[in-house]
């Protein structure tokens, strides 16, 4: 027996029912939850489960089921659900479904984890979390919040083209936040990011976010906003840290470039894009200094994977260069009809959902400047960090993002600090107007992209650094 | 095996496991099946079939709270949800393990409002047999007749079937079970590059028309196209059902929310008349049309509760942390693994001025029914907003939005729609644009909305006309 007997045989059910191509995958997931408020800890929870989700092709229909059963039997019979599903689909049909050729692969790949997270006590955990909210309440935060969340997921994934790919992938985080309450307001401030940074490692990585040291200081901060200068309404020269940078990425770069938002493929949800691929190669995207790249390989990085969940291997490509315009985010299916020759970005949020077009690792390579190097070249602008709200448009186009904080910036030196600060733009104009970038690169990662229907929710890696922008717009209130 | 007796195995396994721990349990299953299409053709169908187990034990003044899939469902080639002849006891007993091991080391928690004490609860309406045993041909039938009524403009979206049953058992003695079914279909037609957008959600399939709601989509897709672009500023509104639902479901989350209001966060102050007069919100599991189970995830039995009654609220929704704090009984509005959010109204409805099928009939043009065009007909300048899109809260005490328009917008002068318009984004206190004297209409008969797919909300609402609206950009920025 192995355990890639169960989904080769809804594999088999798939095909005698019809499909001419099908794949499974068969996960088991552990996932820990633990919140503290106020010193005290208001939630844990640990979740675990174990299914398989089939996807068959007959004619030119898809179709998926999925079970929490993992007995050959009820996968042979999940295959053969998801074959009859496929043929309904031909009822109202499209065009020959074609996927980019891929070499049946066999293989094993598993992320890099030193401490594994589950296996620490939770007594340790939990006692850390009362330890930071009580630090936060006690330097002046109304309510102080702590959590970590732990994702341990294994995969076994069978295709009718022979594929056999396991995979061991331990992905957790952790943050801070401390809210005041004022007049007719709140304010917020986190550390290291509102739901706090993630990646797929141990947790060495909550260990080395020093999470103790910034206690008191987002604390602090928080109250001081209540009665800062709220940030002014005009045009100006804003400088980004790379936490709200790793936002712009996600949202005006990342969901831009999926290739099923380009294709139409999401045009009644999620949305489609501003994008043409008729002007893949020659669309100026940004300045020069905007390389922006596509790369699950990396190291530790949220997004990052063996392979993706149509069995492609991991691989770097571009997507934007010297701010052209180059790559996308693709599955075998959507590449073909793009006429493009790879794949390598499908992932699926569990055993019961279809596999679909999703971000990995999508980031910006550093650039020749110093934060320093950009405050001290600004005579009037404002620096702004830590995402608070965020708002985009279905054709990833027109934008409005807020942040925690912001800092007057006069005379190339950093003034006051400054509520509310929003900017707002247009994607291509924006990086466009992008004239510095930090060399200090940050690989952020974003536990809770929502796409899909059902809705999916993903967790992806933007490698992100400090960058200026130039006529902006900011201080837009309701 | 029922579910019930797949909780109530689990509160004994806890029983055996610990004596004299407090344990509650959910068991659900269910059957979820979507088919979307896009470009005019089937291109994602799915469905899943999942039984789950939620347990939540609390000893020595600890709290853990476990979970697991649970082998065995229908599998076979029946539609909807069967519960499993028989389940692996060890699983179960592996869940009890885990969670009565992981309540031992978690750290004290002196806020435990304790467990739902028994209690009957009233049966929402019964489930239609033809929704929650929908087959994929049912589905993608649908979706057919939409493509079809689009008249050859290019459609998207999806027809869907949930068939969800819950069991409650708790060693307090409380013990319940409740099925739900739920159908709905949201999509949209394409005229180039403007959108036309058709949504319902019942609780009978034979409610989802595709053809009716293809027709009405590509009716507004067509009255869309070459918008003209308009300077932001403040307009007067009318406000389709699709875009009122947004509306609702911030309230729901930021200003019904008794946690926030515990906390100072919520703008909500009860007894206080922050609403138009003409506004009346209810929360109502037990809507014939609509979504609803019988208790919430704690057990506590729900209720039809008013929460705005002629503008002024009169309750927010608590589960029981929130209610023990704030000196109120639950309300029946827990959710899982929500103690950090807090209790979300799950059935809202805005009271509409008639009754159920008043002025649905369809009218020409852009307009949704004769119920928006009766609202229309009023403005002497201002803006018909079919959806709300991306919205996001700045502030969750002021609760200021912004978003963007999506799905069509227009112009309407002297009580008729003159040409279309670009979208806008928007930046607006939503109770400011409730507030007393700022609803000028609402719209005689409500929708069910779809929901989100993100959550299990189920709210209806009517077209309401609003005084004034803060467009804050457009396309050109």
């Amino acid at each position: 027996m192995s355990e890639f007997d169960t989904p080769a045989a809804a594999v088999q059910g798939a095909l005698d029912a019809g499909a001419s191509y099908a794949d499974a995958r068969v996960m088991h997931r552990r996932i820990e939850s633990m919140n503290a408020r106020n010193g005290e800890i208001e939630e844990l929870n640990q979740h675990e489960d174990a299914g398989i989700g089939v996807r068959a092709l007959v004619g030119s229909g898809w179709g998926f089921f999925a079970i929490p059963d993992l007995s050959d039997a009820a996968a042979r019979l999940a295959g053969e659900r998801a074959a009859a599903i496929a043929a309904a689909s031909a009822s109202v049909p499209g065009p020959a479904a074609t996927r980019v050729p891929a070499p049946a692969v066999s293989g094993s790949w598993a992320s890099e984890c030193l401490v594994d997270p589950l296996s620490m006590p939770l007594s340790e955990k939990g006692d850390l979390l009362v330890m930071l909210t009580s630090a936060m309440k006690s330097a002046g935060a109304d309510h102080a919040e702590g959590s970590y969340n732990v994702w341990d997921t294994r995969k076994w994934f069978v295709s009718s083209e022979g594929h056999r790919i396991d995979q061991h992938i331990r992905e957790c985080g952790a943050g801070i936040s401390a809210t005041v309450i004022g007049e007719g307001e709140t304010q917020r401030r986190s550390y290291p990011s509102y739901r706090g940074q993630y990646g797929t490692r141990g947790w060495e990585l909550i260990a080395e976010l020093d999470l103790a040291a910034h206690a008191e200081r987002v604390a602090g901060e928080a109250r001081e906003l209540l009665t800062a200068p709220q940030c002014p309404s005009k045009l100006t020269t804003v400088i980004l840290g790379s936490e709200q940078m790793a936002l712009q990425i996600h949202e005006s770069v990342g969901h831009a470039i999926e290739l099923d938002r380009i294709l139409g493929w999401e045009a009644a949800f999620a949305g489609t894009s501003w994008l043409d691929l008729a002007e893949l190669g020659s669309l100026r995207y940004g300045s020069e200094l905007m390389n922006i790249k596509i790369d699950p390989t990396i190291p530790g990085a949220l997004g990052s994977f063996g392979f993706d969940d149509e069995g492609t291997p991991a691989a770097a490509c571009d997507a934007v260069r010297n701010g052209v315009w180059v790559g996308v985010l693709a599955g075998r299916d959507s590449a073909a009809v793009a006429g493009l020759d790879y794949g390598g970005s499908v992932r699926s949020d569990g055993w019961a959902r279809l596999p679909m077009v999703r971000m990995t690792n999508v980031g910006l390579e550093p650039g020749p400047h110093t934060l320093d190097e950009m405050i001290a070249a600004t005579d009037d602008g404002i620096l702004m960090d830590l995402n608070r709200s965020w708002s985009i448009d279905d054709k990833r186009l027109n934008f409005q993002f807020g942040c925690e904080i912001g800092w007057e910036i006069k005379n190339g030196k950093l003034g006051r600090m400054l509520r509310n600060p929003t900017y707002t733009g247009i994607g291509p104009q924006f990086w466009r107007s992008m004239d510095m970038l930090g060399s200090e690169v940050v690989a952020w990662g974003t536990e809770n992209c929502g796409k899909g229907q059902p809705g999916q929710v993903g967790r992806t890696g933007h490698p992100a650094a400090a960058a200026r922008f130039t006529g902006i717009r900011v201080g837009v209130t309701g | 095996m029922t579910l019930l007796d797949i909780a109530s195995r689990v509160i004994d396994l806890v029983a055996a496991a610990s004596p004299g721990a407090e344990a509650e349990v959910l068991a659900e299953g269910g059957e979820l099946a979507l088919t979307r299409f896009a470009n005019s053709f089937i291109h994602q169908n799915v469905a899943d079939a999942t039984t789950s187990v939620r347990l939540r034990v609390h000893l020595d003044g600890r709290t853990a709270a476990g979970s697991a899939s649970i082998a065995g469902v229908n599998s076979g080639p029946a539609h909807g949800f069967a519960p499993p002849a028989a389940v692996d006891d060890d699983a179960l007993g592996r869940l009890v393990a885990r969670t009565v091991a992981a309540a031992h080391l978690a750290p004290r928690d002196p806020q435990w409002p304790g467990l739902t004490a028994a209690a009957p609860v009233d049966p929402v309406p019964p489930v239609d047999p033809d929704t929650a045993h929908a087959d994929p041909d049912a589905r993608a039938g649908r979706v057919r007749d939409f493509v079809l009524a689009a008249g050859g403009l290019e459609t998207a979206g999806y027809c869907s079937t949930l068939s969800l049953s819950t069991a409650f058992a708790n060693s307090a003695g409380m013990s319940a079970s409740s099925v739900t079914a739920l159908a709905a279909m949201d999509a949209i037609a394409r005229s180039g590059k403007a959108d036309g957008v058709a949504r319902v959600a019942s609780s009978h399939i034979s409610d989802v028309d595709g053809a009716r709601l293809g027709a009405r989509a590509a009716a507004k897709a067509r009255s869309a196209v070459s918008p003209r672009e308009l300077p932001p500023g403040r307009y007067e509104v009318v406000l389709e059902p699709t875009a009122v639902n947004d509306l609702l479901e911030n309230l729901a989350v930021y200003g019904f929310n008794g946690k926030s209001v515990n906390e100072g966060r919520s703008f909500v102050e009860v007894g206080a008349a922050q609403f138009d007069p003409s506004l009346s919100i209810v929360d109502d599991p037990f809507d014939p049309h609509g979504f609803g189970l019988a208790f919430d995830v704690e057990g506590t039995p729900k209720a039809r509760r008013t929460f705005v009654d002629a503008g002024t609220t009169i309750a927010v929704a608590h589960d029981r942390r929130s209610g023990a704090l704030a000196g109120v009984p639950s309300t029946g509005h827990a959710l899982a693994g929500a103690s950090s959010s807090g209790a979300i109204a799950t059935n809202l409805h805005l009271q509409p001025t008639g009754g159920l099928h008043a002025g649905e009939e369809e009218v020409a043009g852009p307009v949704a029914d004769a119920s928006v065009q009766a609202l229309v007909s009023q403005v002497e300048r201002g803006l018909l907003i079919s959806d709300f899109w991306y919205t996001r809260v700045l502030d969750p005490r002021t609760l200021v939005v912004t978003g963007l328009t999506r799905n069509g917008v227009w112009l309407i002068e002297n009580g008729e729609i003159t040409s279309p318009v670009q979208n806008f984004r928007f930046t607006q206190p939503y109770p400011q644009a409730l507030a007393p004297g700022a609803v000028l209409g609402i719209g005689s008969h409500s929708v069910g909305i779809p929901s989100n797919q993100w959550d299990v909300l189920a709210y209806r609402a009517p077209a309401l006309r609003l005084a004034s609206w803060n467009f804050t950009g457009n396309p050109s920025g």
